[in-house]
C-alpha cells in the first residue's frame, strides 16, 4: 500500500497541512463546552454581563476560526487527493501500455478498464475522506476524553467506559452485518444473472414457453435476496438505539456522580453541563468514524487492485535498438522449431512449427478452433515470445527489432473488427499518423471499402461511433483491413479477417490484394477453405502441430486433415472443381 | 419511451404509483408512524428531563438528592423507550422497503417474459438489467431514508419548537429566524456547484469512455504502436479532469463547514440571550442547557430533511425508470377464442405476407411461399439479407403486417404463441443456455423429461460422447460465460434441446465459423438426424446443405429474389449462380 504514497508528491505539503488544519478545527470546537460552563459558573452566577458578552464574542470568535481552518483544509485536501489520483490515473495508464499480451492475457482487458476508472476514483475518495476527516474524528474523541479528564478525573472514568461499550457494539454490529451483506450481494449477483439471461435468452425461453417457470425460479431468488437484506437490516437497526442508550445512561450516571461531586464543591453545575456535551460528541464522532471506516477499507480494497496491475511487470521490454535494414530479397518470415506455451497453459500451443514465407507471397493458414492459427500469426507479429526455437523476420530475430519498426514492418488485422470513436479517417490513421488522404483513399480501393465511404455524407470525415456501431459487420472489417493497409506493410496478416463478407466481396478483395500490393507478404487465416486455396502455399495447423505447407492441390493428395477440412464444407465434385 | 412531461407532473404521478406500491402494507406504515412519532417524543423528552436534573444540581451543599434520583428513574424510562421504538421502527421500516423492492422487481420481470421481442431487440440488455437491479436498488436506499428521516425529521423540528417556545418564547423566535440560514447556505452551495458538478461528471464521463475504448481493446493499442498518442489523449482528459475535481469536490465540501458555522452562530446567541434571562430569573441553568442542547440539533433535522429531499428525487428518477419498463406496451395477447394448435403434419403457408421492422422502411413487401410436410428449405443469401426475419415471423417473434401467415392451415394468430411454438423447433447461431446443469438445459422444452429421454436425446444429437467427457457428467453446471463448453459443443446441447420435443417443423441456423472441423461433421449429423421426416427451414452456408434442399430461396435485402433447386438456379444464371462461381471459380 505504501507505494501508492509516492503518487502524492508534488502535493506532500497539501497533504499534511488538511488534516492539520482540521485537528485545529477540532480543538476550537473542543473549546466551546468549556466557555459555556463558564457563562453559567461566573457570568450567570455573577449577573456579570460583561463577561457574558465576552463569553459570547469568543464563541463567534471560536465559530469563525474553525470555519477559516475548516475550508482551508478542505482546499489543501481536495488538491492532494486530485493531485494523486490524476497521478496515479497517467502512472497507471502509461504502465498498463507497456505489459505485453502475456500480461494482459492474463488480467483481462475488462478488470483494467474498471481498475482505471471506478477503482481509482474510490481510491481518490478514500485519500480525501482519509485527509479531511478520519483524523478528526478520533481526535475529538480523544480531545473530549482530556477535555472531560481536565474537568474531572474522576468521572472521566466513565467516559472511558462509555466510550468503550460503544466502540464494541459499533465493532460488533459490523462484524455481524459484513457477512451477511456478502451474502445479499451475492444474492443480488444472482438477481443480475436470471435478468440477463431471461432478456438475451427471450426467444428461447418463449419458444420454449417457460415463462411461467422463469418468472417463478425469479421470484424466489428475489424473495430468498429479501430475507438476506431483512436479517441483515435487523441487527444494523440496533446501532442507533444501543448507542444511544448507552450515552444517555452514562448521562444519568454523570448526573447522579456529578451530584455529590457538586455537593461536596470538587465540581460546578456548568462542568457537568459541559461534561454531558462532551458525552454527546464522543458519540456523534464515534458514529462517523464507523461509516468512515466502511469507506477507507473500499479504498483500500481498490488500492490493492490498483496496486496489483502497478506490481505486474511487462515481461517484453522495447530492445529500442537502432533501424535495422529490411531486404526484401530476403525470407519475410521464417520460424524455426518454434513452440509455444502460454502462461499457465497445461500444454503447449504450437509445437516444433517451422516454415518459411519469401517476400511477396501470400500464405494461407487453416485449421479447426484451437489448432494454434492465431498463435502462430501472434509470434510473427511479436505479441508472444516462443519459449524455443527463433522467429525471423527478413533474416533478424523479431526480438532485435525495436517495436516501433516491429509495428511497421507488420500490419495486422485482428478476427474482431473494431473500430474507435473519431472519423474515419482517424481510423485510418491509425497505425500511420501521417498519412494522406490519397495514401487512405488508395487503402480503401484494395480493401473494398472506397465506395460506402464515398456514399457517406462525410466521406473520411464521416464520424465513427463506439465499437463502429453505425456499420454493418462486413463494412467494419474491411475498414479495419483498410487501416491495415494505409502504411503499406510488408507482412499483411488477415486472421479471419473476413468472415462477415459475401462470397463475392470475399473474392474480389482477394483479387485486389493480389494485384496492388506486390511485394506484400500476406498471411490468410481462415476457417473456410475457399478462403485459402488460391494462396501459394498453406499452412494447415492440427492441435498446435504444422501437419502440411504446400499448395492446395498437393495437400488435398498428401495431407489428411487439409483434405477432411475441405470435405467437411465441400461436397467431393466441388473439391475436384477446384483442382 | 415516456412522453416529455413537466418533472413536477411526473414526480407527482410517480409518487402515486409508489404509493401505491406501497398500499398493501399500510399497517405496517401506521405502526412504523406510530413509532416515530413515540421515538420523537421522547428523544425530546429526555434532555428536559435532564435539564431539571441539572436545575437540582446548583452547588455545594445545594444538590437535591432525592429529586436527583426520582428524575434518573424517569430518565432510565424515557431513553428505554426510545431505543425500543426506535429499533422496531427500524426492523418495520426494513421490512416495508425490502417488500416493496421484491414487489416491483417482479413485477418489472414479469414485464420483462411479455415485452415484445422488437423491443428487447432494439435495446441493450444492460439498460434493463440497471433498471431492475441498480434502479430498483437505488430507490429501495431513497425510501428507507425517506421512511426513517423523514417523518421523524418533521416531527423533531415540530417537537423541538414546542418545547423551546413553552420554556421561553423569545430566545425560541430567536432559533427559529437564524435556523434557516442554514438551509440558505446550503441551498446557495448548492445550486452554485451543480454546474461545477455536471462538467465534473461530463469529463469523467468522456475519460470513462476513453479509457473503455483504449485500454478496452489494449490488444489493438499494441498491435499498431499507439502507445504514445494514447498516452497524451489520456493526458489531456486527465488534467480537464484534475481541474474541474479539484473545484467540484472543494466546493461541494463547503456544505458542512458553512452549516456548522451557522449552527454555532445560533448557538452562541442562544447563550447570551439564555444567560441574560438567567440573570433576570425567566429561565433556570437547566433549561438553558436544554436550549442549548436543542439549537445544537435543531439544524440537524434540517440537514437531514435537504439531504432526505434530494436523495427522494434520485428515488424517484429511479422509479420513474423502472415504471417505464413495466409500462411499455406488452406483446398483445392471445386472442380469446385462440385455440391450441396440435402437433401437425408441418405444412406452412405465407400468402401476400406484408412486413417491415421501421413502418417507413420496406422490406418484405409481398411474400407467398407454400412449404408442404417434409420439405427442405434452404434460406441463402449474403448477411443481412433477412434471414432472421423469417424465424421472427414463423416464430411470432415479431407480428406480420398483412396477409396470412398459415401452420397445417391455421392463421398463426389465430392459435396460442405456446401451441404454435411447440410446433416449431429452433436452433440458432446464438447459443442460449441457461445457467445450470446439462440435463437442465436439455431439457428446457420438456422439464419433466427422465434421465433416460436426456440421455437418449442427447445421444441422438451427437453430444453424449462430450457429455460423458465433463468431470460431471450430465450434472455439469455450464458456466454463464460457456467457458467449460465449445461454441460447437453449446450448438449439440442446442439440438439435443430440440430433438427431445420432437416438432414436426425445424428452423435451423448453420454456424458460419467459429466451429472447430471435428465438431462440425457432428453438427451436421446431428443436424441430418434431426430433420429426418421434418419440415425444415436451414439458414444454409455451406454448399453440401444447399444442394441437399427441396428448395433454395435466395434472399437478397428482405426479399427472395429467387428461388427453385440448386440446378434450376444455376441454370438460371442469377444471383445464387455469381454467389457459387465466386466460391469456386479460379481466381
Amino acid at each position: 500500500m505504501h507505494k501508492l504514497l509516492r503518487y502524492i508528491k508534488g502535493y506532500e505539503k497539501q497533504a499534511l497541512l488538511a488534516p492539520l488544519f482540521k485537528m485545529l478545527e477540532a480543538c476550537f470546537e473542543l473549546f466551546v463546552p468549556l466557555v459555556v460552563a463558564s457563562i453559567i459558573d461566573t457570568g450567570i452566577k455573577n449577573a456579570d454581563t460583561v463577561f457574558i458578552w465576552q463569553r459570547c464574542a469568543l464563541l463567534v470568535l471560536l465559530a469563525v476560526i474553525g470555519l477559516t481552518c475548516s475550508l482551508t483544509a478542505q482546499y489543501f485536501s481536495a488538491q492532494a487527493a486530485l493531485g494523486f489520483g490524476t497521478a496515479l490515473r497517467k502512472d497507471l495508464f502509461r504502465h498498463i501500455n507497456t505489459l505485453s499480451y502475456s500480461e494482459l492475457d492474463g488480467i483481462g482487458t475488462p478488470t483494467l478498464v474498471t481498475r482505471m476508472t471506478s477503482d481509482i476514483n474510490q481510491v481518490q475518495n478514500g485519500v480525501n475522506l482519509t485527509l479531511r476527516l478520519l483524523l478528526r474524528s478520533p481526535f475529538i474523541v480523544i480531545g473530549a476524553l482530556i477535555m472531560a479528564f481536565t474537568i474531572s478525573a474522576r468521572l472521566t472514568l466513565l467516559f472511558l467506559a462509555a466510550t468503550a461499550i460503544i466502540s464494541l457494539i459499533i465493532w460488533l454490529i459490523m462484524r455481524a452485518t459484513v457477512p451477511i451483506y456478502h451474502q445479499a450481494q451475492n444474492g443480488l449477483d444472482r438477481v443480475t444473472l436470471l435478468t440477463r439471461e431471461n432478456y438475451v435468452g427471450a426467444r428461447v425461453v418463449r419458444a420454449f414457453a417457460r415463462q411461467a417457470d422463469e418468472t417463478a425460479a425469479f421470484i424466489e431468488t428475489n424473495d430468498h435476496l429479501k430475507s438476506i437484506q431483512v436479517r441483515a437490516g435487523r441487527i444494523s437497526a440496533l446501532m442507533n438505539p444501543l448507542t444511544y442508550l448507552v450515552v444517555n445512561l452514562t448521562v444519568i450516571a454523570l448526573l447522579l456522580l456529578g451530584g455529590r461531586e457538586v455537593d461536596t464543591g470538587t465540581l460546578t453545575q456548568g462542568e457537568v453541563i459541559a461534561l454531558i456535551n462532551y458525552m454527546s460528541q464522543i458519540l456523534v464522532n464515534l458514529l462517523r468514524l464507523a461509516d468512515l471506516v466502511i469507506s477507507v477499507t473500499r479504498a483500500l480494497a481498490s488500492g490493492m487492485r490498483v496496486n496489483e496491475i502497478l506490481n505486474t511487470q511487462t515481461s517484453m521490454a522495447d530492445p529500442a535498438t537502432r533501424t535495422l535494414p529490411t531486404d526484401s530479397g530476403s525470407d519475410a518470415v521464417c520460424f524455426q522449431n518454434v513452440t509455444f506455451t502460454y502462461r499457465g497453459a497445461g500444454g503447449p500451443s504450437l509445437t516444433d512449427v517451422s516454415f518459411t514465407a519469401h517476400s511477396g507471397e501470400t500464405i494461407g493458414v487453416i485449421g479447426g478452433t484451437g489448432s494454434g492459427k492465431t498463435t502462430l500469426i501472434d509470434l510473427v507479429a511479436r505479441f508472444y515470445d516462443a519459449q524455443e526455437g527463433t522467429v525471423q523476420l527478413f533474416g533478424h530475430n523479431v526480438k532485435e527489432y525495436g517495436f516501433a519498426q516491429l509495428r511497421e514492418l507488420v500490419g495486422i488485422v485482428p478476427q474482431q473488427a473494431m473500430l474507435f470513436t473519431g472519423t474515419i479517417r482517424d481510423n485510418m490513421r491509425w497505425a500511420a499518423p501521417y498519412a494522406t488522404d490519397e495514401q487512405i483513399w488508395e487503402a480503401l480501393e484494395i480493401a473494398q471499402a472506397a465506395d460506402f465511404v464515398r456514399s457517406k455524407p462525410g466521406m473520411l470525415d464521416e464520424p465513427v461511433e463506439t465499437a463502429g456501431r453505425n456499420f454493418s459487420g462486413g463494412q467494419r472489417q474491411r475498414l479495419t483491413i483498410a487501416r491495415a493497409l494505409v502504411p503499406k506493410p510488408k507482412i499483411l496478416i488477415l486472421d479471419d479477417s473476413a468472415s462477415a463478407l459475401d462470397f463475392a466481396t470475399d473474392a474480389a478483395l482477394r483479387k485486389a490484394l493480389k494485384d496492388k500490393t506486390t511485394g506484400m507478404t500476406v498471411f490468410i487465416v481462415s476457417q473456410r477453405a475457399a478462403s485459402v486455396q488460391r494462396a501459394d502455399h498453406i499452412l494447415v495447423l492440427d492441435d498446435g502441430l504444422l501437419v502440411g505447407d504446400a499448395p492446395h492441390a498437393e495437400l488435398l493428395k498428401n495431407c489428411s486433415v487439409y483434405k477432411e477440412i475441405c470435405l467437411s464444407q465441400l461436397s467431393k465434385e466441388e473439391v475436384e472443381k477446384t483442382l | 419511451m415516456s412522453k416529455p412531461k413537466s418533472k413536477a407532473k411526473l414526480n407527482r404521478s410517480t409518487i402515486r404509483r409508489v404509493l401505491a406500491l406501497i398500499r398493501p402494507y399500510t399497517g405496517s406504515v401506521i405502526l412504523t408512524l406510530t413509532l416515530a412519532a413515540i421515538t420523537v417524543f421522547t428523544t425530546l423528552l429526555a434532555p428536559v428531563i435532564s435539564g431539571k436534573a441539572v436545575d437540582l444540581i446548583i452547588g455545594p451543599g445545594q444538590v437535591d438528592f432525592a429529586g436527583l434520583a426520582k428524575l434518573a428513574v424517569a430518565m432510565a424510562a424515557t431513553i428505554l423507550c426510545t431505543a425500543v421504538s426506535q429499533w422496531l421502527m427500524n426492523v418495520v421500516n426494513n421490512r416495508i422497503t425490502f417488500q416493496v423492492v421484491r414487489d416491483m422487481r417482479v413485477k418489472a420481470f414479469e414485464q420483462l417474459e411479455i415485452l415484445p421481442l422488437k423491443y428487447m431487440d432494439a435495446h441493450r440488455p444492460g439498460d434493463a438489467i440497471s433498471r431492475i437491479t441498480t434502479d430498483v436498488e437505488q430507490f429501495s436506499d431513497g425510501l428507507l431514508m425517506g421512511f426513517t428521516q423523514l417523518f421523524t425529521g418533521v416531527l423533531t423540528i415540530l417537537g423541538t419548537l414546542g418545547v423551546m417556545l413553552h420554556i421561553d418564547w423569545r430566545i425560541a423566535l430567536v432559533v427559529v429566524a437564524l435556523t434557516p440560514l442554514s438551509i440558505f447556505v446550503a441551498r446557495f452551495i448548492a445550486t452554485h456547484t451543480y454546474s461545477m458538478f455536471k462538467v465534473q461528471s461530463e469529463t469523467r464521463a468522456e475519460m470513462t469512455s476513453l479509457v473503455e475504448e483504449l485500454v478496452g481493446n489494449e490488444h489493438l493499442v499494441r498491435a499498431f504502436g499507439y502507445e504514445s498518442r494514447a498516452e497524451a489523449r489520456f493526458e489531456r482528459v486527465n488534467l480537464d479532469l484534475q481541474k474541474c475535481g479539484v473545484r467540484a469536490v472543494f466546493f461541494s465540501s463547503l456544505t458542512n463547514p458553512c452549516t456548522r458555522f451557522v449552527n454555532s452562530l445560533v448557538y452562541a446567541a442562544v447563550g447570551v440571550l439564555g444567560a441574560f434571562a438567567a440573570i433576570a430569573g425567566s429561565l433556570t441553568v437547566g433549561e438553558l442547557s436544554v436550549f442549548l442542547n436543542y439549537a445544537n440539533q435543531y439544524t440537524k433535522p434540517f440537514n437531514d430533511i435537504s439531504d432526505v429531499m434530494t436523495e427522494l428525487q434520485n428515488a424517484l428518477a429511479c422509479a420513474q425508470r423502472v415504471f417505464d419498463l413495466i409500462d411499455e406496451t406488452p406483446i398483445v395477447p392471445d386472442a380469446p377464442d385462440a385455440t391450441v394448435l396440435p402437433m401437425g403434419a408441418g405444412s406452412v403457408e405465407f400468402e401476400h405476407v406484408k412486413f417491415r421492422y421501421a413502418p417507413d422502411i420496406p422490406l418484405i413487401e409481398d411474400m407467398n411461399l407454400r412449404v408442404w410436410p417434409g420439405q427442405r428449405i434452404a434460406l441463402v443469401g449474403p448477411t443481412g439479407c433477412g434471414k432472421t426475419t423469417l424465424v421472427n415471423l414463423l416464430m411470432r417473434f415479431y407480428e406480420i403486417n398483412g396477409g396470412c401467415l398459415k401452420v397445417d392451415g391455421h392463421p398463426i394468430d389465430h392459435v396460442t404463441r405456446d401451441s404454435l411454438r411447440a410446433n416449431l423447433g429452433m436452433v440458432l447461431q446464438e447459443t442460449w443456455l441457461k445457467s445450470g446443469t446439462i440435463a437442465e438445459n436439455i431439457a428446457y422444452g420438456k422439464p419433466d423429461a427422465t434421465r433416460e429421454e436426456i440421455v437418449e436425446a442427447a445421444k441422438r444429437a451427437r453430444a453424449h460422447s462430450f457429455i460423458c467427457r465433463l468431470p460431471n457428467g450430465y450434472d455439469t453446471v455450464v458456466a454463464e460465460d460457456g467457458g467449460n463448453i465449445s461454441q460447437g459443443q453449446r450448438q449439440l446441447l442446442c439440438i439435443a434441446r430440440v430433438m427431445l420435443r420432437r416438432p414436426p417443423i425445424l428452423i435451423l441456423d448453420e454456424a458460419t465459423s467459429s466451429i472447430d472441423t471435428r465438431t462440425e461433421v457432428l453438427v451436421q449429423d446431428a443436424f441430418e438426424e434431426l430433420m429426418k421426416g421434418r419440415t425444415s427451414f436451414i439458414v444454409a452456408h455451406r454448399l453440401s446443405t444447399i444442394k441437399n434442399a427441396d428448395q433454395i430461396l435466395v434472399m437478397k435485402a428482405g426479399n427472395i429474389i429467387e428461388r427453385g433447386t440448386h440446378d434450376e438456379l444455376l441454370a438460371k444464371g442469377g444471383f445464387y449462380a455469381q454467389l457459387y462461381e465466386s466460391q469456386f471459380a479460379k481466381a
